[in-house]
């Protein structure tokens, strides 16, 4: 036991002496929070359009003052004709155009229909779904306006959407458990395989071997010190996305820190795993990348959803741990149900630790070769 | 008593490369023992079989009594090993590096610091320092504390020495030969044949064979033949010219001279008239006595003719 919390001390010092150590563990969680919760949504704000409307009559000034006044636009100029539009759009900032047909109040009232032509920049797909989406969204309480106030007989039926748990669709909401899963998968997966390989490199596994330690005793004292980081790390991102977003966590905390403490493990194990693989940190480095992040992002339904994948995706994402903590941390943290939803997924990954754990201890080498 | 070691027929191959074949020898209670060779001759092989890090394809290896192969477990408790690359944590400190190795062999540094007070109290000033920023002579003399203060029964060294000051080579072998009042045995490899001479034993091994095993007195005085130390102004071209010479058996460079041996064992005067010659000035022959060196290069000669070239 005295062998071990020496083991352990020496691996705090490692951490804490080391500057780009420190970096990787608290650095990066607060920044990608930061940078996902920000920088790339899926909803909009203060999307720049353009305006060209040929007829220039009330219910046009209405229309274009109610979008203008919903928080999702802002107006990058007024165009006089159909010429502007690819102009205004090759200057970037724009990315969608508003047309109002010549006579478009006239031909309401009299008809019951005037056209609007919504254009968008198709160059980024993502934004021109959004931008549109939430053009027609306005365009359509806007009729069902027209139609109670008698201004246009508009006998529309206009489908209400509500989005339960995420009523605004806020992005953050999406990014803060997928975040916390990508974190976990670095400094867990990634830190550990490296310290381990680190040691063979400069030598010090030789001493170590040679000593009474036993592989489990090493593999211990190795991880101990970053599972307390990263259940650290996982109250901080929590923390820090519900005083900067605003992010509840709706289920019990005590669940989630729970199976995130399951997850840590399971990520610190496929380290360790990771490292009886390889000899050198870059060795190490690669395979956690390549082999943990990359899928973690790609297939874990983080960014895209599983259900849209081709079949053999498919497969490989049911491989993937991340794609199970995915939906229990999510579950938990934005719909706030309870474990009897969750025990399959959690299940899963407490298979996959203990498979990941009795690999690494056969597959540790207790001698040079 | 029974040896410490006791290696009989060990051979190793890497690949298709032999790098140990059926080296016997035994080490005795209290000994230093010495392997000397040049580089890639199988010594830290070797060393590492015997400190359980690697299994030997044949033969068999018993150290303090225990089979190095069935035995890891217990044996790894017994040893100090010291690698021949600096294999401390450079980001520790001086001081955390030995109460961490203390640790890891369940000992504590205060009741065997009498084993390492010689040598670490020449570091100790500086044991707030990260061992990374300590000079070579320093590394080696922590790295010894640190193989040490578990009290081992045997002492591993692989080349302690390369690269360290004269001064601290001194007091590193002066700290080894104390070692022997607490019962503790050595075996240590190096490329310095002075440091050779200061062993109990000496083994020269190359290619992976163990050529002679002996003390090194008996070593350097069991040379065959008579020695000559011949210089002259251009080193290089006094080497050409008396390997060229019909008469020399061996000539091989020895600091600023030539170290030779003729046929016959003597030389005549048509010696200094070839080298003349060959255009070579300032040249002195003098009969010299042979060194531990001399002695390895005429047995390397003798056991692998093929070889000797591409080593030296």
């Amino acid at each position: 036991m005295r062998r071990y919390f020496g083991f352990v001390k020496k691996e705090f010092l490692h951490i804490f002496r080391d500057f780009r150590t420190l970096i990787i563990i608290f650095g990066i969680p607060a920044a990608q929070i930061l940078i996902f919760g920000y920088a790339v949504r899926t909803d909009i704000k203060n999307a720049g359009i353009a305006v060209l409307d040929l007829s220039r009559d009330e219910i046009t000034k209405r229309l274009t003052g109610k979008i203008l006044s919903s928080g999702f636009f802002r107006k990058t100029e007024d165009l006089y004709s159909y010429k502007d539009i690819d102009r205004v759009f090759k200057k970037g900032s724009t990315k969608a155009v508003i047309v109002f047909e010549e006579g478009f109040g006239r031909n309401l009232m009299r008809e019951g229909e005037a056209g609007v032509n919504i254009i968008a920049d198709g160059s980024e797909p993502n934004s021109a779904t959004l931008v549109t989406n939430y053009l027609q969204a306005i365009v359509n309480s806007f009729n069902l306006e027209l139609g109670r106030t008698g201004t246009a007989s508009a006998a529309l039926i206009v489908p209400e959407v509500k989005m339960l748990y995420n009523p605004n669709l806020e992005s953050q909401f999406m990014f803060v458990p997928g975040v916390i899963t990508l974190i976990l998968i670095l400094i867990c997966a990634l830190m550990t395989s490296v310290t381990i390989t680190r040691e063979k490199e400069f030598g010090t596994m030789e001493v170590l071997l040679v000593s009474p330690l036993k592989p489990i005793q090493i593999i211990l004292g190795k991880v101990t010190p970053y599972f307390f980081l990263s259940v650290f790390n996982v109250i901080m991102i929590l923390l820090l996305s519900w005083l900067v977003f605003g992010l509840p966590v709706k289920g019990s905390y005590v669940l989630l820190l729970a199976v995130s403490m399951l997850y840590i493990l399971m990520a610190l194990s496929a380290g360790i795993l990771i490292s009886t693989v390889s000899t050198t940190m870059q060795q190490a480095i690669f395979i956690s990348l390549i082999g943990m992040m990359l899928p973690t992002v790609l297939l874990s339904g983080f960014i895209f959803p599983i259900e849209n994948m081709p079949k053999i995706y498919n497969y490989l994402s049911a491989v993937m741990p991340p794609r199970y903590f995915i939906v229990i941390i999510k579950n938990i943290m934005i719909k706030g149900t309870g474990f009897g939803f969750v025990w399959k997924e959690t299940l899963i990954l407490l298979a996959m630790t203990v498979l990941f754990i009795s690999l690494s201890l056969r597959k540790f080498k207790i001698r040079l070769q | 008593m029974a040896p410490v070691i006791e290696s009989v027929n060990i051979s190793k191959k890497f690949g298709n490369i032999t790098a140990l074949y059926d080296v016997s020898f035994e080490v005795n209670v209290n000994e230093i023992f010495g392997f000397i060779g040049p580089d890639g001759s199988g010594k830290t092989t070797l060393f590492r079989i015997i400190a359980t890090l690697l299994l030997p394809d044949s033969g068999s290896m018993k150290v303090l009594g225990l089979d190095s192969v069935s035995g890891f477990k217990s044996l790894r408790r017994e040893i100090g090993y010291m690698p021949g690359r600096f294999s401390l944590y450079q980001d520790l400190t001086v001081e955390e590096n030995l109460k961490f190795y203390a640790t890891v062999f369940g000992a504590s540094v205060e009741e065997n610091y009498y084993l390492i007070a010689d040598i670490y109290s020449h570091i100790e000033p500086f044991r707030k320092r990260l061992a990374g920023n300590l000079s070579g002579g320093m590394k080696q003399k922590l790295a010894l504390s640190c193989a040490l203060i578990h009290k081992p029964k045997l002492l591993i060294l692989d080349e302690p020495t390369t690269g360290v000051d004269a001064v601290s080579r001194t007091e590193f072998w002066a700290m080894l030969e104390r070692l022997k009042e607490y019962g503790i045995s050595v075996i240590v490899s190096t490329p310095y044949m002075d440091e050779a001479m200061r062993c109990s034993r000496v083994a020269l091994i190359q290619n992976g064979r163990i050529l002679s095993v002996d003390a090194p007195l008996k070593i350097r005085d069991s040379f065959s033949r008579r020695l000559f130390r011949i210089r002259a102004g251009d080193k290089y071209s006094l080497i050409n010219a008396l390997r060229k010479y019909p008469e020399t058996v061996t000539a091989f460079p020895f600091g600023d001279s030539v170290h030779t041996t003729f046929k016959g064992d003597s030389y005549d005067n048509s010696l200094s008239e070839y080298l003349i010659k060959c255009g070579l000035t300032d040249v002195t022959i003098q009969e010299t006595k042979a060194g531990i060196e001399d002695r390895f290069l005429e047995l390397m000669e003798n056991s692998d003719q093929k070889n000797t070239d591409q080593i030296f």
